[in-house]
């Protein structure tokens, strides 16, 4: 592995918001073509790593740096990481009401189009291009007339972020929780719907509470973050034994060898 | 997020130079004299002059209102020129003998005045401080029947017409700013479709304050006979002066049987700086007559400009199965006031009325909407929808409701909903996590707030005002 495959690398960052520290010191180190596992326990920092990745305002970074494509990812506007190919799939996404979903995905796509250098698509030409996307995920193309996930449901609009997901192609793609909120039919259309966007020139962070995920979505690393650092790394057995065995044991190991070192 | 926010509109002021030309003007203040003068440059009748001096007598007992939710110093009416005319004020055979100043003037405003090279299928009469200009298309209008001129022109030709509805929906003592104006109007624009005619293109006046200290006080009177058709548009903008101007404009809408009016306006008077130094008073009085069954008026306005307006584009319902339709969006930026809103007044049968009101503020401006709505005792199965919505920019800027309901006849309905919303912070960034720039999204947001009025708007106006909505957002984020 040389340094040309490394997308991403997360040095000792910590971040705090509203004052109060929560990522205290990450390491992270992501290759294209790699898909890598984030889970821990409820408020352990996963979707502010997420949001300090995409560039959140309300998230303070208060040491370390974020090495994306071998430049400082801290110090660009958010919508330049979005340019970027930087693309994170929201826990809880936003409700836009007025905008329609196509106008927004038109925009979005358009807008990335111009940054590239690439030719924009009329509205028709685009409708054509969302119609074929939204098959990815199965999608009823009713959703594209309705306002930006206003009213839609908690898997809907989980879906409606792979489909923004397949429009703009990213070459770092952060799922936070994507799976929770989808039935279990819905679980396997979007789990497909992603395995289809990997390609070997991008990598994908899962944040994710369950296994079951990963039984369609293979990861090559699983990571457990805890308290605001990622305290173990593993292979894909290692969330089979997450399951089994909580996330308890983690900690104490954690602690005993650092206590040793 | 406020930070960004809180710059949201400083867009310059495009319209705002003053045209270096010759004009001929009455000296300040208001007398009996000042309107004898008047009405004698304009050649005008005796019942005209007769009209006006009631008028003034009657104002003169009136008080300047105080009930709206704005502020200001208060007006001193013999500081104001109320008579300024581009010279020479010989009357124009065609467009080649406008002072070409004046044609620059436009075309910097986007407004072309030759007929081959104007906006295709609109008629435009223009307004330029006291007088009107020009009117285009003005022949072939003629052939359907169509009176398409300037209100002086109309006194000229067509005495009984103006004589018979001037006056008949908005008399002379309805209100102190409209008996100001009954008093010292100037000019502005008359429309007559005959019987069964469909107006073949949009009329559409343009009006420019040009002179410091004058007063812009516009008559309009519309009429619609039966079976007629037409799209009136108005578009206004005035030069940059770090005093107040007031413009009191009247206009009135007839609506005969089975007739229809659509009345669009987007106003970009000049608003003021950042800190509310000079700009127009918009204090305009607009009210349409559905006069005649199944007929229908429609007012869409779009209010970006202006330090103040104040203005209530309303229906009287009198005939059975009358429509009446306010659409609204208005925007206030900076120290901008707004207390604007509609009265939709059912008499008839089966009336209804619909509006949808947009509010948008930002900076530390104040934005109200004020709405009557009434049904009156024989009005069986009236119906009204409102919908008042409020959008905030920031967080020193306000918005507030105030409707009022009066319903006399227990088959009426009247249903009303209203909403405050602000751009939140996390809808920002999650348009930017899509890249998409907070410029482009708030924009986008407000476009999407706004969908239902500018559906109202003709095209034209349609681009117009979206672009207009954007150039005042401009810079206002980031
Ligand atoms: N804007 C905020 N203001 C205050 N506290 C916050 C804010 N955002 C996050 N936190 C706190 O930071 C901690 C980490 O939150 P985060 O959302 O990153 O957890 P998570 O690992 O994603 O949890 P979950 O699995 O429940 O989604 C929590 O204690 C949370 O309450
Ligand atoms: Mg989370």
């Amino acid at each position: 592995m040389n340094n040309k495959n490394i997308l991403l690398e997360v040095r000792n960052l910590s971040a705090e918001v509203a004052g109060i520290e929560i990522l205290k010191g990450i390491n992270l180190v992501v290759k294209v073509g790699e898909v890598h596992a984030l889970m821990g326990p409820n408020g352990s920092g996963k979707s502010t790593f997420a949001k300090v990745l995409a560039g959140h305002i309300d998230y303070t970074v208060t040491g370390g740096e974020v090495l994306y494509q071998g430049k400082n990812l801290l110090e660009m506007a958010p919508e330049e990481r979005s340019r970027a190919g930087v693309f994170l799939a929201f826990q809880y996404p936003i409700e836009i009401p007025g905008v329609s979903n196509s106008a927004f995905l038109r925009l979005a796509y358009n807008t990335l189009q111009a940054a590239r250098g690439r030719e924009e698509l009329d509205p028709l030409e685009f409708d054509d291009f969302i119609r074929e996307k939204i098959k990815l995920v199965e999608m009823d193309p009713s959703f594209l007339d309705r306002s930006v996930n206003q009213g839609f449901s908690g898997g809907e609009k989980k879906r409606n972020e792979i489909v923004q997901m397949a429009v703009l192609e990213p070459k770092l793609a952060v799922l936070d929780e994507t799976d929770s909120g989808l039935d279990i039919d819905a679980l396997k259309v979007v789990a497909n719907g992603v395995n289809h966007l990997i390609r070997p020139d991008n990598a994908i962070i899962l944040v994710t509470h369950y296994q079951r995920l990963l039984n369609y979505i293979v990861p090559d690393y699983v990571h457990v973050i805890e308290g605001g650092q990622i305290v173990k790394t593993g292979g894909k057995e290692l969330a089979l034994e997450l399951e089994k065995r909580g996330y308890d044991w983690v900690r104490a190991e954690f602690d005993a060898a650092r206590a040793a070192a | 997020m406020s930070a960004m926010l809180e710059t949201l509109v400083n867009q310059p002021y495009k319209h705002g130079f003053v045209t270096p030309i010759e004009e001929d003007v009455i000296p300040k203040g208001l007398s009996e004299g000042v309107i004898r003068v008047i009405s004698k440059k304009k050649n005008e009748p005796e019942w005209m002059l007769e009209f006006r001096l009631n008028a003034y007598r009657h104002w003169l007992t009136m008080h300047e209102p105080c009930w709206a939710n704005v502020r200001y110093p208060k007006i001193d009416f013999q500081e104001i020129i109320y008579y300024a005319a581009p010279k020479p004020k010989k009357k124009l055979s065609s467009m080649d003998e406008v002072d070409p100043e004046l044609l620059r003037t436009f075309e910097k405003l986007g407004v072309p005045l030759h007929e081959q090279k104007a906006l295709a299928g609109v008629a435009v009469d223009i307004v330029f401080d006291s007088v009107s200009v020009t009117t285009t298309y003005k022949k072939k209008l003629a052939e359907l029947g169509i009176v398409f001129c300037s209100f002086s022109e109309a006194v000229q030709e067509h005495p009984e017409l103006v004589k018979k509805y001037l006056g008949s929906v908005v008399p002379p003592t309805d209100n102190f700013f409209a008996s100001l104006n009954s008093a010292v109007f100037t000019d502005g624009s008359f429309c007559y479709i005959p019987k069964g005619t469909k107006c073949p293109m949009d009329l559409s006046t343009y009006f420019r304050i040009n002179t410091q200290d004058s007063g812009q006080f516009e008559r309009t009177l519309i009429i619609a006979e039966e079976g007629a058709s037409v799209s009136y548009l108005e578009g206004c903008t005035a030069p940059k002066f770090d005093t107040n101007q007031l413009h009191a404009a009247v206009v009135e809408l007839i609506a005969l049987d089975n007739a229809e009016i659509k009345y669009s306006t987007v106003q970009n008077w000049y608003a003021g700086d950042e800190n509310g130094v000079g700009g127009i008073y918009n204090f305009v009085t607009k009210r349409g007559l559905c006069k005649g069954v199944n007929s229908k008026i429609s007012w869409t306005q779009v209010e970006t400009g202006s330090a103040i307006t104040w203005k209530y584009p309303s229906c009287v319902l009198l005939g059975d199965n009358s429509i009446g339709e306010f659409y609204s969006v208005a925007l206030t930026n900076h120290m901008q006031q707004a207390d604007t809103g509609t009265k939709m007044t059912h008499i008839g049968k089966n009336t209804r009325s619909r509006i949808i009101s947009k509010g948008i503020s930002a900076g530390r401006a104040n934005n109200s909407y004020r709405g009557q709505v009434k049904i009156g005792p024989r009005a069986q199965n009236a119906r009204n929808y409102s919908q008042c919505d409020s959008m905030l920019l920031g967080s020193s800027c306000s918005a507030n409701t105030f409707p009022y309901i009066d319903v006399q006849n227990n088959t009426g309905k009247v249903e009303h909903e209203a909403s405050t919303s602000k751009i939140g912070e996390d809808q920002l960034f999650y348009f930017a996590q899509r890249g998409i720039g907070a410029e482009a999204a708030v924009s986008m947001i407000i476009n999407g707030f706004c969908k239902d009025v500018f559906n109202q708007l003709p095209m034209e106006f349609a681009v117009e005002a979206t672009k207009l909505l954007g150039l005042k957002l401009e810079g206002s984020v980031g």
